[in-house]
């Protein structure tokens, strides 16, 4: 119970975030990519802001920890070699974030929020990360299993 | 090049700050990375028993965000570009499965990733910047700002 309530407030956190940040606001996101155009620096805050909260909290808590408050363990992902999914996957995320205006969570809130082109975006979104994922489920039991018994940890973010 | 007169130094690196506060609370008392499309992703494959829940209630939770904040400030989520059905079913679509293939998105590798100090996620981040500038550039400078 208070894993699912402390889950439901870290989203409402982050989405709130979000929103006071302007990520929320396409107008800004494809601002922020528009070099040539009227440049909107904004989303570099964003990030930068929570950077300078989550590095120091990161290496303070897996460092020093032994585990997490509520959890047994850290759920932290293990991979570090460069390889082509990575870069292939990011490189169409980023045609979308500049094509939509949008990335995962924005959209999450801004369906929440009413907005029609979040959910016209947010549903394709969902069946995209649907249908990768039921293919990875296939081809995983056409090979007997999970490919890969750490493959929670290969998840990066 | 000039800086557009919407631009929001303070109000941004606030909403940054709670982000961060948000990834953090998430990462020390559940040892999880807040990754919205790895959260989402993980919900359509299970990997361990009860591990859906969580998840599940994040999302929620930022759902529940956009209600309560869109009643206060609406103006906060206007779409603000021209794009039609099609260019957003095309770039959710994108989002969706580029996400899910690189194994993470501006949440994942953006801020926790680099926060982490991750190679992988500078180079998923510098990535998925790069293609999202040239999109950019390819919708405003030479299709006119409209798809």
């Amino acid at each position: 119970m208070k894993v699912k309530v402390g889950a439901f407030l870290g989203g409402a956190v982050f989405g709130i975030g979000l929103a006071i940040g302007g990520m929320t606001q396409p107008a800004k996101i494809v601002g922020f990519f528009d070099f040539f155009g009227s440049w909107d620096p904004s989303l570099a805050f964003v990030m930068l802001g929570a950077l300078i909260v989550y590095t120091p909290v990161y290496r303070w808590a897996v460092r020093t920890w032994q585990h997490p408050i509520w959890a047994p363990t850290f759920t932290l992902p293990t991979r570090r070699d460069i390889d082509g999914r990575l870069v292939v996957g990011s490189a169409i995320f980023g045609v979308g974030w500049g094509l939509g205006g949008y990335c995962p969570g924005p959209a999450f809130t801004s369906v929440g929020a009413g907005s029609m082109e979040a959910l016209t975006f947010g549903v394709s979104m969902l069946i995209g990360v649907g249908l990768y994922q039921l293919l990875m489920r296939v081809r995983e039991g056409r090979a007997g299993g999970p490919a890969d018994s750490q493959a929670a940890a290969m998840i990066d973010g | 090049m000039t800086v557009m007169e919407s631009f929001t130094p303070i109000a941004s690196t606030i909403g940054g700050v709670l982000i961060g506060i948000a990834a953090a609370g998430l990462l020390m008392f559940h040892g999880r990375i807040a990754g919205i499309s790895g959260i989402a992703g993980g919900i359509f494959r299970q990997r361990q028993s009860g591990d859906t829940a969580w998840r599940v209630m994040f999302l929620v939770g930022l759902f529940a965000a956009g209600i309560a904040w869109s009643f206060f400030r609406p103006e906060d989520y206007a779409f603000g570009i021209e794009r039609s059905t099609v260019a957003l079913i095309i770039a959710g679509l994108a989002v969706g499965i580029g996400t899910q293939l690189g194994s993470g998105c501006t949440s994942g590798h953006g801020v926790c990733g680099i926060g982490r100090l991750s190679k992988r996620s500078t180079v998923a981040t510098v990535t998925f910047m790069a293609t999202a500038a040239i999109t950019v550039f390819i919708v405003n400078e030479v299709l006119g700002g409209a798809v």
